[in-house]
């Protein structure tokens, strides 16, 4: 795994060697990131390629069979899911999971129940979501795919934290709907937060982030900034085809070879 | 007459199975577990209120004053370590050890007090006695003053639900336990919290029906329980105020089996349950069918 | 390269799928010898401890009953006393228009299985928690409306009509052995359930509800079928213990503490195995036994042993016995051999074992 330094800064958030299981299936085997503050990391894959699962990990939903998970240089991986939000670790989840007995407001209120200290209120978001305030009494039942993101979105901003981990935001909607949410994310950007996020829809991934990860199977097959990768390489990836490893700056290289889907010299590297 | 007497009488005791039942139907609501112990935890209710009326001599109707918020401790202290254990460990196992706590907690009480039945009694003159309407309708005071109570513990949880950070919280979490998580909320301290409150609740339930009627050790499950079962079910699960319709159904259907026979009663409560459960198992207020 | 062999293709031959790890014609002629044996104790014994044996037999069938409701078919009833009482009842009533209560005890539970389908109807339409206090209720209304008829005994219950000609120690035995064969019955019955097809559907719903239905597998009437046999075996018990009381009180056959017997006896031995409910209420009578002269003590100690075993140690006694020696006296899932296991009569530690029981929810 390429080790990745920035100019000698630490990475905000670092997974090692994480190997993470359902059951007696292995949903990620050995995966290593760095995220730095202010980067916007994208990690993609096809179904079942462990991306969720990685994110969840990370937020503590799930425990890792192997490996270690550091926030700020300290080690989290025994740390308790709520900790880690009040930490700053805070993550949109899948499919938004709103409060579908609360309103929009209380919804935010919720997310805003151990919040840190930080520029992010609930009107502030209701400046970024210009239609939410008046809609704030409203069950979120009610609400649209896309204004469901939204406030699921907001409920996280306002905890204030530090690492904001975006679980598919694109799931689910109309690829208009997403784009205007991805617009949100330089606003958010200048706030001081640094994104993780997973993203089935590749070519979004690659317009907003600043690096990006490919796993497929529990493997990494590509990891690199996206003006340093081609389309080809991404496809190849993605789909564990022949090819993927000239993508990463690290691997020894090989010769193409028409290998069993995921067993690629780069997911061998990894 | 005698049948508007019977009636009224009814809706009164529906205010006292509305408070068996509302820290029942708010434990599931929360956290889905079902209490098979609720109904020991109001006859330990009650037979606290009478040591400590016994040894501090303090008046009956302010026994709560200590009792609730003993109780309330009780309850997050047991929901934090015994229930919070059988949750993780699934539904079955929840169900298992409440009931094993319900049969300990009888034959406990059986040991170590006694087989006897005993009352709290009223004592103050406030609430004994009663006035009449007509010749037939007698409404006791005591009856009054629990139905009222009733009434104003609902509202405070309604209030506090809808209102409070933590009934918020409380709200959240029986939503989504793991969005909640994601927000920072320690989704164990908030069951602690709603115990404390159902406790609280049971507790004067215990009290009440020590001053209303007589209690002793099966007291718990020969009636509390299933009376709120019942309340509950009939009410309409998840709902809180159901719980107060599903308890005037109840003393409502219970007074005209007595009025038919007076050995009839608890059978036209249970039966009364049994056609609900039949025609509408979702209750009277659930808009929709349960899955 | 790990994932390359992983998913590589093996050959046929080198996978094994047995019923059994060891030869279970070893584990049936045990039984019977058992069987027996059991069967001469009133010969060797005396009445007394044949009297305590058919109490024994009573918590035997009613805990494998109550665990093929809830460590089978997930179905945790707080009720089933319902269905103790109306055994009881019915060998009553048919005792009073001339049946000996012996032949009556096979029409009764066969009543007590017909009693349970509309019963089911009703109680079915709720979950879990819910269900179990409402068969608690069904029990408990079923009580009072019977208590209601002064001619079998009304609220202060009745004698038993019919034995009367009996030699004590003759009738205590052939009380005895009826509860044997009804005991061995029982034990018989669920031990096929279990490995019919019905058992397995079961098996899938307690291990993943969803995938087994939409696997098409019956679930609602597996379970049904569950609850009307539990019936039967426990309305079989109220009618033994009938007999061997000679006397019918609605408070006595119908309270729930006959649930707490069989629930804890149950759990104490091993929720989801066979062999559980027999090591339960063997632990369940000597408890009884030794605390007796204490009153309630042997509840109390019961209880908090049952919450401990269901936190702690959830495949109960049986549970541990099976973890050090492997041993299935009546097997009821597959033992998978693979290659590294070394074949036939390899080190069982490497066969793939069948889930046990349990709920895991």
């Amino acid at each position: 795994m390429s080790e990745r330094t920035d100019n000698g800064n630490t990475p905000l958030l670092e997974v090692r060697d994480l190997t993470v299981h359902h059951g007696q299936l292995r949903a990620l085997d050995h995966i290593s990131l760095r995220v730095f503050p202010g980067e916007v990391y994208a990690i993609i894959g096809a179904n079942g390629a462990g991306k969720s699962t990685l994110l969840r990990t990370i937020a503590g939903l799930h425990h890792p069979t192997d490996g270690a998970i550091l926030y700020d240089g300290k080690n989290m991986t025994r740390v308790r899911p709520e900790r880690r939000a009040t930490a700053g670790i805070v993550m949109v989840p899948e499919g938004r999971r709103l409060f579908g007995s609360l309103s929009v407001e209380e919804n935010l209120k919720v997310g805003a129940s151990y919040a840190r200290q930080g520029s992010w209120t609930i009107e502030r978001v209701y400046e970024l979501f210009a239609w939410m305030k008046e809609r704030r009494t409203q069950r979120t039942a009610q609400l649209s795919g896309g204004e469901q993101q939204a406030v699921a979105i907001g409920r996280a901003l306002v905890a204030n934290p530090r690492v904001l981990l975006l679980d598919e935001l694109s799931l689910g909607l109309a690829p208009v709907v997403v784009q205007r949410i991805y617009a949100m994310l330089p606003q958010i950007l200048a706030t001081g937060l640094t994104v993780l996020l997973v993203e089935q829809d590749v070519s979004q991934a690659l317009r907003v982030a600043s690096h990006i990860q490919c796993l497929l199977e529990g493997h990494t097959t590509l990891e690199g900034r996206p003006s340093d990768v081609t389309a080809a390489q991404v496809e190849a990836a993605y789909f564990g085809l022949a090819g993927a490893a000239a993508g990463n700056p690290d691997s020894p290289g090989e010769g193409s070879e028409a290998l069993w889907p995921g067993s690629t010299p780069s997911s061998r590297a990894s | 007459m005698a049948w508007v007497n019977a009636i009224i009488q009814g809706i009164l005791t529906g205010g006292l199975y509305a408070l068996f039942a509302c820290g029942l139907s708010l434990m599931f609501g929360v956290m889905k577990v079902v209490n098979l112990a609720h109904g020991d935890l109001a006859v330990i209710g009650a037979y606290v209120a009478l040591g400590v009326i016994t040894v501090t001599h303090i008046p009956t109707l302010w026994s709560f004053v200590i009792v609730v918020p003993v109780m309330a401790l009780l309850g997050y202290g047991l929901q934090r370590t015994l229930i919070q254990a059988s949750l993780d460990r699934g539904v079955l196992t929840t169900l298992l050890v409440t009931f094993g706590l319900s049969v300990v907690i009888e034959s406990g009480l059986l040991q170590f007090i006694n087989a006897d039945s005993h009352s709290l009694g009223v004592g103050e003159a406030i609430v004994t006695g009663s006035f009449s309407i007509g010749s037939q309708i007698q409404l006791s005071y005591l009856l009054l003053l629990i139905f009222a109570v009733a009434v104003v513990v609902l509202l405070g949880l309604q209030y506090f639900l809808s209102v409070s950070r933590y009934g918020r919280m409380i709200r959240a979490v029986a939503d989504d336990q793991e969005a909640a998580q994601l927000s920072g909320i320690d989704y164990r301290h908030v069951f602690g919290i709603a115990a404390a409150i159902a406790f609280g609740t049971v507790a004067l339930a215990g009290i009440a029906y020590g001053m209303y009627s007589q209690f002793s050790p099966t007291t718990g499950t020969d009636t509390i329980l299933l009376f709120a079962f019942a309340a509950v079910v009939i009410g309409g699960l998840g709902s809180l105020w159901g719980t107060l319709l599903g308890g005037i159904v109840l003393g409502v259907a219970q007074q005209i089996g007595a009025q038919i026979n007076q050995s009839n009663q608890f059978l036209a409560g249970y039966l009364v349950f049994l056609v609900v459960l039949a025609l509408r198992p979702q209750g009277l207020t659930a808009r929709r069918a349960q899955s | 390269m790990s994932l390359v062999t992983d998913t590589s293709v093996r050959s046929e031959e080198n996978f094994r799928v047995t019923r059994s790890r060891r030869n279970v014609a070893w584990t049936g002629a045990g039984a019977l010898i058992v069987v027996v044996v059991l069967a001469l104790f009133p010969y060797i014994v005396y009445s007394g401890t044949t009297s305590l044996m058919v109490q024994g037999f009573i918590i035997v069938i009613l805990a494998s009953m109550w665990n093929l409701l809830a460590g089978y078919a997930g179905l945790v009833s707080v009720g089933q006393q319902a269905f103790i009482g109306l055994g009881a009842y019915f060998v009553l009533i048919l005792a009073q228009h001339g049946t000996s209560p012996f032949g009556g005890l096979p029409i009764a539970a066969i009543g007590c299985g017909v009693a349970a389908v509309p019963l089911w109807w009703l109680v079915s339409r709720l979950r879990s928690g819910y269900f179990a206090i409402a068969t608690w209720v069904m029990a408990t209304a079923i009580m009072l409306f019977i208590e209601k008829f002064p001619s079998i005994g009304g609220g202060t219950g009745m004698s038993l009509p019919g034995l009367g000609g009996f030699d004590p120690t003759l009738l205590i035995a052939y009380t005895y052995w009826i509860g044997l064969a009804v005991t061995v019955l029982a034990l018989v019955t669920v031990y096929v359930m279990l490995r019919s097809r019905t058992g397995l559907v079961l098996t899938a719903v307690r291990d993943d509800e969803v995938a087994a239905r939409s696997s098409g597998a019956r679930v609602g009437l597996a379970r049904m079928l569950v609850f009307v046999v539990a019936a039967v075996g426990c309305g079989a018990a109220g009618a033994l213990l009938a007999i061997s009381q000679l006397i019918v009180q609605p408070g006595a056959v119908f309270t729930v503490q006959w649930t707490a017997k069989m629930a804890f006896a149950v759990i104490i031995g091993g929720l989801g195995t066979i062999e559980g409910p027999i090591i339960g209420a063997i632990v369940y009578m000597i408890l009884q036994q030794t605390l007796q002269s204490y009153n309630a003590w042997y509840l109390i100690v019961l209880g908090l042993l049952a919450i401990f075993v269901a936190l702690f140690a959830r495949r109960g006694l049986w549970g541990l016995i099976d973890d050090r020696l492997n041993i299935r006296l009546f097997p009821v899932g597959y033992w998978l051999w693979t290659p590294e296991s070394g074949g036939r009569r390899g080190p069982g530690k490497r066969a793939i074992r069948p889930r046990r029981g349990g709920h895991h929810s």
